[in-house]
Formats: structure tokens, C-alpha cells, sequence
């Protein structure tokens, strides 16, 4: 069996595909937050994965290119930042005054509860990062002692968990303004969160690209400050 | 073709960020610098939006597509996860509920105050 996979070079793109075909097949028949496209894919492809041996590490080499695009489409999110750039402008001080509530939130909120739970000096480390885009949180968790891998999972399960509960928190919170929903959409769950923002609107969108890059960078500078107390 | 040359544009920004990237010793992934150059660019408008708009629409309607394999990699690194993974689920799930009220509500308070200053 995984000889036969092995040998169809495609195999990797087209069970994803067919898996993200089924997550939003599913999102259309029912109207449920928990048929999230991204996580129906990923059980199912991790399900095909156990089932036919098929290795992971070779899932991940094939799929290599897909996932290379994500810094040029990351990129991109410059447009829909550009085309709103005028609300942006005129709310900015409401924006930043958000994502830096978050941010310094995240932090703290992330330090007391490894504390709560006991955790080491490398596991608090590896955590802290969790609510910032994978690149940068990475090398905040390396450069400080942290476990890389860990920092991963963690920042895509927070990205997961954001576009997951978003549309839901939205609701329970009432955040029926589109600059509140980005900005909490972006300073909680990344690009992940962004492009659920994407999702819900352009304005949406446009916000969370923003409150994404504050989020990260101010995240970088209070990071230092946040290991003092450890 | 209008969708390669508007890649190229893109990947000229990206590929800038990732030496950018490499030449400045500061923890800023690539696509970070490559979207405040490529915001930098539309604005002074040396790039004009209508060079980049299709491929990079699309480009961002595919993404959560492409984050199906980051995901998958989990299944990787799963024992490193496995002694704490109780604590660290309830660490993620509860600080990712805080942290979205909190941006969100202090956000939306502002956004108020905002408005009741232009009536």
C-alpha cells in the first residue's frame, strides 16, 4: 500500500485537496464553527496518514511548495491593509490601544498559568510566544532557551483554536464592530486568525493583518521583559 | 500573462523581506518586512495595487488551504507535547479566550468613545 502511494507523486496534494473539500463541504451543510475547513483537513489527512503508513515526513516534502507560498501570501496582505488604509488611519489609536492590551494580556496571562501548573523554565519559555505568526515566534522560543518544535505546535493550535471559536466569541462578547472583530481575530490567533478575518469581511481582514504585525513585533520588544520574571 | 508578472512583483517583495531577514539581527520573520515594504511601496505609490490585486487576492483566499500541512506536522511532534499535554491544552485554550476579549472589548470601548466624540 505505501509503496503504491509512495509512487503517485501527487498523492499529498490531491488527499489535501479532497480532505479540504470535504471541511468545506461540511461548513455548507452545517452552519457549525466546529466544521472548520482547516481542522476537518487536517484529522482527515492525519487519519489517511496512520492508516496507509504513509510517513509524514514525506507528506510534509511533498507538500513543501504549499506551504513555501504562505510568506508570499502573507505578504500580500499589504493590499486589503492598503485599500482600508483610510478607517485604518482614523482608528488606529483604537486598534493599537487593543493589540497591545492583548499582547501584554497574552504574556502575562500565558506566565501565571505555566507558573500555576508548574511548568519548567524551557516549557514557559516555548509557550509564551503562542499568540504571534510562527517565524517570529520560533526564534523568540530559540533564542531564549525554549523548545522550537513545541513553540510550533502551540502557535498553530492557538491559530486553530482562533479561527475555531472567532465567529462564536464574536458573538458571546458581542463584538459586532468589524475593527473590534479583527483586532481580536489577529492579536489572538495570528495569520490563522487573519484569515478567518478574511473570511468575515475585507475590513475584517485588513485589521487583523494589522493588529497580526503590531501584535508580533510588540510581542519581540516586551519579551525580554516578560523572561525577568521567570 | 498578467497572474506570472504580478507573482514576480509579490515574490520581489518577499524575496527582499527574507534578506532583510537575514542581513537585520532582529527576531521579524520575512513576511512581516515583505508586507510593511509592500504597504510602503503601494503608498508612496511606486507599486501600483492593480500590478499585484489578482495573484494576491488569491493568494489570501487559499491560505487557510495551505495551513492544513503546518497543522498535520503536529503529528510530528507529538511526543514532545505528550507529558504536559492536559496543562498545556487548558494553557492555550484559556490565554486564547482572554487575550481575544480582551483586544476585542478594549477595541470596541474606544471605537465607542470615538464616535460618542464626533455626535
Amino acid at each position: 500500500m505505501i509503496e503504491f502511494l509512495s509512487g503517485i507523486s501527487l498523492f499529498p496534494m490531491v488527499l489535501t485537496l479532497a480532505c479540504y473539500q470535504v471541511g468545506l463541504w461540511l461548513r455548507k451543510k452545517w452552519d457549525n464553527p466546529i466544521c472548520n475547513p482547516i481542522i476537518v483537513a487536517a484529522i482527515l489527512v492525519v487519519a489517511v496518514l496512520l492508516v496507509t503508513g504513509f510517513p509524514v515526513e514525506n507528506y510534509q516534502q511533498s507538500m513543501g511548495s504549499a506551504t513555501w507560498l504562505l510568506t508570499p501570501a502573507t505578504v500580500c496582505l499589504a493590499l486589503p491593509l492598503y485599500e482600508q488604509l483610510k478607517v485604518l488611519k482614523k482608528n488606529l489609536f483604537a486598534i493599537l490601544a487593543g493589540v497591545s492590551a492583548g499582547t501584554v494580556t497574552s504574556l502575562v496571562v500565558v506566565f501565571l498559568m505555566c507558573r500555576a501548573f508548574g511548568m519548567d523554565e524551557q516549557m514557559t519559555v516555548s509557550l509564551l510566544p503562542k499568540s504571534i505568526t510562527t517565524a517570529m515566534g520560533m526564534v523568540l522560543s530559540e533564542q531564549n532557551g525554549g523548545i522550537p518544535a513545541l513553540t510550533t505546535v502551540v502557535i498553530i493550535v492557538t491559530g486553530i483554536l482562533g479561527s475555531l471559536m472567532g465567529t462564536t466569541l464574536c458573538k458571546l462578547l458581542r463584538l459586532e464592530h468589524p475593527i473590534a472583530q479583527g483586532v481580536a481575530l489577529g492579536t489572538a490567533s495570528h495569520v490563522m486568525g487573519t484569515s478567518k478575518a478574511n473570511e468575515l469581511g475585507a475590513l475584517q481582514g485588513a485589521v487583523s493583518s494589522l493588529s497580526l504585525a503590531a501584535a508580533g513585533i510588540l510581542t519581540a520588544i516586551l519579551f525580554p521583559i516578560a523572561l525577568m520574571f521567570l | 500573462m498578467k497572474y506570472i508578472t504580478q507573482l514576480l512583483y509579490i515574490l520581489l517583495f518577499t524575496g527582499l523581506g527574507e534578506l532583510l531577514e537575514a542581513v537585520v539581527p532582529l527576531p521579524v520573520p520575512a513576511a512581516i518586512y515583505g508586507l510593511v515594504l509592500m504597504l510602503i511601496a503601494l503608498c508612496t505609490g511606486i507599486l501600483k495595487p492593480e500590478k499585484i490585486a489578482d495573484t494576491a487576492h488569491f493568494l489570501i483566499a487559499i491560505m487557510p488551504f495551505l495551513f492544513v500541512a503546518p497543522a498535520v506536522n503536529i503529528l510530528r511532534y507529538f511526543d514532545i507535547i505528550r507529558s504536559e499535554l492536559v496543562a498545556i491544552c487548558v494553557v492555550m485554550v484559556v490565554s486564547t479566550v482572554i487575550v481575544f476579549a480582551v483586544s476585542g472589548l478594549v477595541t470596541k470601548l474606544l471605537l465607542k468613545k470615538e464616535v460618542g466624540k464626533d455626535d
